[in-house]
């Protein structure tokens, strides 16, 4: 339990490290990754082979930024299923033959669910890469930045804070439920009903105190304290040359140019 | 500085928990406000920054606690929570500490000069870049009373700040509010405390003032205490804490 209870305060750790990707601005990071998972979402749904070599940028953001791979599966393992269960039945609708390989026959159905599997994979590590780079503080100023409404950036902040609590408070109960009830694993169906509402109550109650804790320090929806950097031309090359990359990637059959080069 | 007049405050309908409060604290005051479990003290410092609304008047600095005037009430106030989980919300503790200093526009090298300051003053320079959820609890709680003297507020509110502190720490708390010329609101059973720190003691039971007065003299009413629920502070029971409990 006492994982599950610093889950998101190690997204924070990992966001504080040092590397290059983390000194980016974070408006550069934010607005790369929208076009990224954009350009990602754009291909169609049969278009397997120009989906793979997309895979290079968050590679190569895996490898500048140091951050493990080994942590974003792991970060990503309730999520990721789910995503990946969207095209699951694709191969039952859509049966008409795209390829063949000898004897094997592909239909489309197979493809169109593996095109959409990689695209959720793409996205949440493109999602990953950033929350792991960059604190949600900063994020938030950067999406103040791009005039997102402050009650959304709010939103966004609180909840990201509440779930935080709300972790928090399960590992405290679970613990405290436990202790009481030896030789029992996990919570016993008939403590469920109560065991919520007070999960509710009680995270509702932190959180509401450390908004509180928020207002009297004078917080006033605007985020004085995320590091207001200047927008350096690093920041812009970095932008412009992940863009021009994505575009290169997207027009240029590079899986092709590949393949035409092994066989020649 | 702080004035209660007639306040009266409930949770649920026809519970009050304070009942026609009325009391006032100068400027450059230091108050010690003492009473049972549930009395009612955490209310009362609520009630003065506006997280909860009662009736009658409250005013800090001659100016109403109203919902218009808050932010200018809360940037006169500093207010360190019973429970330090719910103070600190940035990821470390020196994110936590410049916070407040930079919504008040201060520029980043004054809050971060002010920040060090205050570490140094209460000898925490080692935590400054730790992180919230991988420090002590008795940490949290310097780290708590941290943040909010980088806030530099013209009074300080402080619910239980001794609980949870070794007694070292307990000491440097102690001689850090002494060394404070802001006015001071300071709720605590820990009564050697309020008497190292305090002039004034307010009792509070049952959501009235039971007394009101110098604090050497009415910490050691033992009748009046006993009568609820405290004791004497060990310093003026004359005996070695050993033997204070025959
Ligand atoms: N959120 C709440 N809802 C309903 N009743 C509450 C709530 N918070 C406190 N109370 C009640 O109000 C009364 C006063 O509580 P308060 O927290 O002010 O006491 P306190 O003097 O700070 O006590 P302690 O010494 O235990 O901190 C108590 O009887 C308590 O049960
Ligand atoms: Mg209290």
């Amino acid at each position: 339990m006492q994982k599950a209870m610093h889950e998101l305060a190690e997204m924070d750790e990992l966001a504080m490290r040092s590397s290059p990707i983390h000194e980016l601005h974070p408006l550069a990071k934010l607005i790369t990754t929208i076009i990224y998972i954009l350009i990602t979402l754009s291909y169609d749904k049969y278009n397997l082979s120009g989906l793979v070599p997309m895979l290079l940028w968050p590679i190569l953001l895996f490898t500048i930024s140091g951050i493990e791979v080994r942590i974003c599966f792991y970060k990503l393992r309730i999520v990721l299923p789910l995503v990946m269960a969207v095209g699951l039945f694709n191969p039952f609708f859509d049966r008409a033959i795209m390829l063949r390989i000898g004897p094997l026959a592909v239909s489309g159905g197979v493809f169109s669910m593996l095109t959409l599997m990689i695209k959720g994979l793409y996205c949440l590590m493109a999602s990953f890469l950033l929350m792991a780079t960059t604190p949600i503080d900063s994020l938030c100023a950067a999406l103040r930045q791009l005039h997102v409404p402050k009650i959304l950036v709010t939103l966004l902040l609180l909840t990201y804070r509440y779930v935080g609590v709300m972790t928090e408070e399960l590992a405290v109960m679970t613990d405290a439920y436990l202790l009481r009830a030896p030789g029992q694993k996990g919570i016993h169906i008939s403590a469920w009903g109560s065991f919520l509402g007070q999960l509710l109550l009680r995270s509702m109650d932190r959180a509401q105190e450390l908004y509180a804790a928020m207002l009297l320090r004078g917080y006033n929806q605007q985020f004085h304290y995320a590091e207001a950097r200047p927008f350096r031309i690093r920041d812009a090359l970095y932008l412009l040359g992940c863009i021009l990359f994505f575009l290169l990637l997207r027009t240029v059959k590079v899986a092709q140019l590949l393949g035409g080069m092994l066989v020649r | 500085m702080i004035e209660f007049q007639h306040v009266s405050f409930g949770y649920e309908k026809n519970r009050q928990v304070l009942r026609d409060l009325s009391f006032r604290i100068e400027r450059g005051e230091a108050v010690g406000l003492v009473g049972p479990n549930g009395a009612g003290k955490s209310s009362v410092m609520k009630l003065l920054l506006g997280l909860l609304e009662g009736e009658g008047q409250i005013l800090v600095d001659g100016l109403p606690v109203r919902r218009d005037t808050l932010p200018e009430i809360r940037r006169k106030l500093g207010f360190v929570l019973q429970s330090s989980d719910n103070q600190m919300f940035m990821p470390t503790v020196y994110e936590d500490m410049i916070f407040a200093p930079l919504n008040y526009k201060l520029s980043r090298e004054e809050a971060e000069a002010r920040v060090d300051e205050v570490l140094a003053r209460l000898g925490l320079e080692e935590l400054k870049h730790r992180y919230n959820h991988k420090i002590s609890g008795g940490e949290k709680r310097m780290a708590a009373i941290a943040t909010i003297l980088a806030m530099k507020p013209e009074a300080i509110l402080m619910d239980e700040p001794s609980s949870a502190l070794d007694p070292y720490n307990r000491r440097v708390i102690i001689n850090t509010i002494c060394t404070l010329p802001q006015t001071k609101l300071i709720a605590s059973h820990d009564l050697d405390m309020i008497l190292d720190t305090c002039e004034r003691v307010i009792l509070l039971s049952e959501g009235h003032i039971i007394a009101d007065g110098p604090a050497e003299k009415l910490l050691q009413d033992r009748a009046l205490l006993e009568a609820n629920r405290l004791e004497l502070p060990l310093s003026l029971v004359g005996r070695t804490p050993r033997n204070a409990a025959e």
